[in-house]
């Protein structure tokens, strides 16, 4: 075989690479070269085994699969000399990882370059060891490196404490076995056995709790020492990063000070003094500095430092935030988060200087900046705080505005004391920012109007004013349009005008402008217009004159392509028309939506969305605990009445909706069940109740209205039981028929001339079917009567189930009875009466007797 | 810990990379990419720390060179900032001014220098002059080896090849 043939050298081949002016080219020539490697691999050439695994190296960071390769590098590993052992493991960390199976050939190799006298080979070997190893091999091989830990050449030492830390990580029971030599590595002078030691002894404690107290008892001192030697040593050129010496290993010993010291006071303690000289002494000019600053802020939070200690790291951290580098600020904002819940008073004081970071233009910092202002905001700043931001939102980033407009929702809606603030600064967010509201926040502002029965005038004022000016966001529309078909007639006759409020004079036609707008606007989607569509039918009902104008805007989509807006301007224009006798009563105002059932369903529905507190708030199905809604209100708990109608109260007005789209429960009462407000419109059963009549309702109106809300319009005898025990709640009707428990006489069921067999009968509520029989036995002979047997037989439709009877033995001439209880359900019940055949044996004096008989006389009913 | 370092450049080829976590080749092609993606349209002026899943990418650019490090939440940032300069620090003196094409054809030495910086996602060394040092103790050890080699042959050479040449050519011209 010629040497020669095996291809290109590893340096031509890169070249040809990079000639290549297409990827096919290049495809082209990996293709080439791979082919003569498999050629070369199937051929066992020896001499240019590691310049191929050199190229497939290279061909594999190019992304091409190489998978062929694998056992080159054993083989390599395998081999005697360096340079071949070198690419042999270089190609083992690269091509392979620890789930390869091939993996566990080359376990055996390891064993053998661990034990080598090269140590350079055995430096490898670690190297390996370290970056590859599966747990299997970090078993097999932990007493190989335990060994290396301890030997003379520090080159070996480090990396043998590397490796270790790989094999704790693998396998945490091998904790033990490394606690003593990780503890003696502490005492070195070499800086690269110092840093894989101390990190080391970080992850040992990490591991295990016994390897923590065996190093907090053992090694606090000499970290202590290591510490305060690098941090007083002299100008060292070697290890020296802008005039500090090694920032890396100042950095290391104080991540392991947080370990020990964590939880200890007497550790921490003695850490006390190092730690104030490094927090005070550090020169902060520099990158170096100021990581070595951050990381003693760190451990002076992390482990139980003295208070004067804390109030350094606050004000270091106070100084990172005010510093011109976006890096040193973004972490000063990442260590805040952590203080906030050791020292909240002292955060705060930097509220100024973090809220200029939500405005900075890095999103990394914005992001970081945000989320702990949302974390410092309390009822005293809240105010202050909300302004600020949502001053800044009129000018942010548009990618930016989705997360502020979030966080400020939920906490205008977290820490709302008054509703008219809540009001307020909602309404400023939609015309700012509508576009980026979600859908549930919008919805509860509107059931917050809706029980704010003296804001409704001022909302719906300052909603016009809003969508002159900006009416592109689109939930500010979709407010305006719900408000002003609701309360149009508080707009246009100035109803409740607060002091504050400038007077204004708005036309009816203004009004119906406005929804014309809103519902002729290009960015408008069908909900929007759907919406506007129903607003208009209201508000032709509240202001007669515009009637026709109303009807002609909404033909307009008679022909519209979406079927909901066709069938809605078809429906509304024939209510327009003919139906106006009708039409007041079919569009009058929502009743109040329910706050504690939004609530309720919101915590259910969205989670995500809403702050965490707010899941710890009951639910409406907790009775007895009084509700906190937003905006300060304490509201009482929804009587338990209400409870039960929770289901029909949501639903009611549109059956047909899901229950998850409260909009659509909104617009589709107007449509489908309108309800006359009855009385103060504030009791959801009372104008369920009152539906389609305004007179007194009567009991056949209450079970029609609530069986057809359950969808079994028309078959009021099956309404399912819990609509009865609603009803039977009510006081209005307290007679029902099938409500009642009618008492049913007891009748003789045989009597003969010895024996007399009595039924009593007793139901359970609720259960028509069922009725329970007490038989009762008497003897009408003067001989007692043993071994009684009462046995029955009913038709098919019935089934029968007999209790004991409560003895065998009657006693004569009536001086005693026996009593059974028999269980009878009729399962044609209403329409087949009972009926029963019994027979009765008993003995005489020994002599058997059998009485038997049937039962017609049952009264009507059961 | 570090869980992988990556050195792409700007358009986004790989030119080296190290995992100290086991991935898939094709998790490793997709991390490749988002990465590149996450941090080659960052503004220079902003910072260097970019979240990447449940982990944060630390990265720096040198001329046309991202240098990135994916690593723990917890990590200490600036540390691995610093840690990435002096990375950088130890390829320029091993190169003597280092430039991409250094990188492209000298690959397998960037791995070996990386495995004397870092080893199981930890800082191993922090002394730029034992690196260096101890690089260069394994060229003049790869040195030796081919020296040896080459006296190797060139002693066979002696022993078969050169002495029948030499005794033709000595008896030609002594002829």
């Amino acid at each position: 075989m010629n040497p020669f043939s095996s291809g290109t050298r590893l340096r031509d081949m890169i070249r040809a690479i990079r000639a290549c002016k297409t990827a096919a080219e290049e495809r082209a020539v990996v293709r080439k070269e791979c082919a003569a490697i498999r050629a070369a691999i199937s051929e066992n050439d020896q001499d240019y085994r590691h310049r191929n695994l050199a190229k497939l190296m290279f061909i594999h960071m190019l992304g091409y699969p190489t998978h062929f390769g694998q056992m080159e590098c054993l083989k390599l590993i395998a081999s005697a000399g360096f340079p071949e052992k070198r690419i042999g493991y270089l190609g083992l960390m690269l091509l392979l990882d620890e789930r390869q199976e091939v993996l566990m050939l080359v376990t055996n190799s390891l064993k053998q370059d661990l034990n080598h006298s090269n140590q350079y080979i055995v430096g490898l070997a670690l190297c390996a060891l370290g970056n590859i190893c599966s747990a299997e091999m970090a078993r097999d091989l932990a007493p190989e490196v335990e060994r290396l830990l301890q030997t003379r050449d520090p080159n070996i030492r480090k990396k043998a404490a590397l490796c270790s830390i790989r094999i704790i990580r693998k396998v945490p029971d091998l904790a033990e076995n490394f606690m003593g030599p990780a503890a003696s590595l502490l005492k070195e002078k070499h800086h690269g056995v110092l840093i894989a030691g101390v990190q080391l002894c970080t992850d040992l404690c990490k591991a295990s709790t016994d390897a923590l107290e065996y190093l907090r008892k053992n090694c606090t001192e000499g970290l202590v020492r290591i510490l305060r030697d690098v941090s007083n040593s002299p100008y060292a050129p070697e290890y020296d990063i802008a005039g500090i010496t090694d920032p890396f290993l100042h950095i290391r010993a104080l991540r392991l000070m947080r370990m020990l010291g964590q939880g200890d006071a007497d550790s921490s303690e003695y850490m006390n003094d190092i730690l104030a000289q490094v927090a005070t002494k550090t020169e902060s000019n520099k990158n170096a500095g100021n990581a070595i600053l951050y990381e003693c802020v760190e451990t002076i939070m992390g482990i139980e430092a003295t208070s004067g200690l804390r109030v350094l790291a606050i004000n270091i951290l106070g100084r990172f935030l005010s510093n011109r580098d976006n890096n040193i600020r973004y972490v000063a904002l990442n260590m805040l988060m952590k203080a906030v819940t050791v020292d909240f008073q002292a955060v705060q004081r930097h509220r100024t200087t973090i809220l200029e970071c939500v405005k900075d233009s890095d999103a990394s910092i914005r992001k970081r900046a945000l989320e702990l202002v949302f974390l410092l905001v309390n009822d005293n700043n809240v105010k202050s705080l909300t302004k600020e931001l949502i001053d800044y939102l009129e000018v942010s980033d548009q990618d930016f505005k989705g997360d502020l407009t979030a966080k400020i929702c939920s906490i205008v809606e977290k820490f709302s004391q008054e509703k008219l603030w809540y009001i307020d600064q909602m309404f400023k967010v939609l015309s700012l920012a509508g576009n980026y509201v979600k859908d549930d926040v919008w919805h509860a502002l509107i059931v917050m109007i809706s029980n704010a029965p003296d804001l409704q005038g001022y909302s719906v004022r300052s909603l016009y004013k809003a969508f002159q000016t900006s009416n592109e966001q689109e939930s500010l529309v979709r407010v305006t349009v719900w408000c002003i078909g609701e309360y149009g007639e508080m707009l246009v006759n100035n109803v409740g005008v607060l002091e504050m409020e400038e007077p204004m004079t708005v036309t009816e036609s203004d009004a119906v402008d406005v929804v014309e707008v809103a519902l002729k606007r290009h960015s408008s989607d069908i909900k929007t217009r759907a919406m506007s569509l129903v607003a208009l039918l209201k508000i032709s009902s509240r202001f007669p004159p515009t009637s026709e104008r109303i009807r002609e805007i909404v033909m307009q989509h008679k022909e519209n392509v979406e079927l909901e807006l066709q069938q809605r301007s078809i429906e509304f224009n024939s209510i327009i028309q003919r139906h106006q006798n009708i039409k007041s009563s079919l569009v009058e105002r929502m009743p109040v939506l329910d706050e504690s059932t939004y609530i309720g369903k919101r915590v259910g529905s969205s989670q995500a969305t809403l702050p965490a507190d707010k899941s710890s708030r009951p639910t409406s199905g907790s009775p007895g605990a009084s509700l906190k809604l937003p905006n300060g209100v304490a509201k009482p708990p929804p009587a338990p009445l209400v409870d039960l109608l929770d289901l029909s109260s949501d639903d009611v007005p549109a059956p047909t909706s899901s229950a998850t789209d409260f909009l659509h429960d909104l617009l589709g009462g107007d449509l489908m069940s309108p309800s006359s407000s009855g009385g103060a419109g504030t009791d959801i059963l009372m104008d369920l109740l009152s539906i389609g009549s305004p007179s007194a309702p009567t009991d056949v109106s209450i079970r029609n209205t609530i069986s057809s809300n359950q969808g079994n319009a028309g078959e009021p005898k099956t309404a399912p039981a819990s609509v009865m025990d609603l009803l039977d709640g009510l006081p209005s009707n307290s007679s029902l028929p099938g409500d009642k428990n009618p008492i049913y006489p007891s009748i003789t069921a045989f009597e003969s001339s010895t024996l007399k067999v009595t039924f009593s009968f007793t139901k359970q509520p609720g259960k028509p079917q069922n009725t329970m029989i007490q038989a009762t036995f008497t003897n009408l002979s003067s001989n007692t009567y043993t071994d009684f047997i009462f046995q029955a037989a009913v038709p098919k439709f019935i089934q029968l189930r007999l209790d004991p009877a409560s003895s065998s033995t009657l006693p004569a001439s009536g001086n005693g009875t026996i009593t059974q209880m028999l269980s009878v359900t009729n399962s044609q019940h209403g329409q087949k009466a009972l009926a029963m055949r019994l027979r009765i044996v008993y003995k005489v004096n020994d002599q058997d007797k059998m009485e038997q008989g049937q039962i017609n006389n049952f009264p009507p009913g059961l | 810990m570090i869980r992988f370092i990556l050195l792409q450049n700007r358009q986004g080829k790989t030119r080296l990379a190290k995992y100290y976590v086991p991935l898939e080749d094709s998790e490793k092609h997709k991390v490749e990419y988002e990465v590149h993606r996450l941090v080659v349209n960052r503004d220079p002026k902003f910072t260097n720390f970019v979240e990447f899943r449940t982990h944060k990418i630390i990265y720096r650019r040198y001329a046309g060179l991202f240098f990135s490090m994916c690593v723990d939440i917890t990590d200490n940032e600036l540390a691995y900032l610093e840690c990435i300069h002096l990375f950088v620090e130890i390829l320029d003196h091993f190169f003597s001014n280092v430039c991409e094409l250094d990188l492209v054809f000298n690959f397998h030495k960037v791995y070996l220098i990386l495995d004397e910086f870092i080893l199981a996602g930890e800082l191993q060394e922090t002394s730029k002059k034992a690196i260096i040092e101890r690089m260069g103790s394994w060229k003049s050890k790869n040195e030796n080896w081919i020296k040896r080699r080459l006296e190797s042959i060139l002693e066979l050479l002696l022993v078969y090849t050169v002495p029948v040449q030499f005794w033709s050519w000595l008896h030609h011209h002594c002829t």
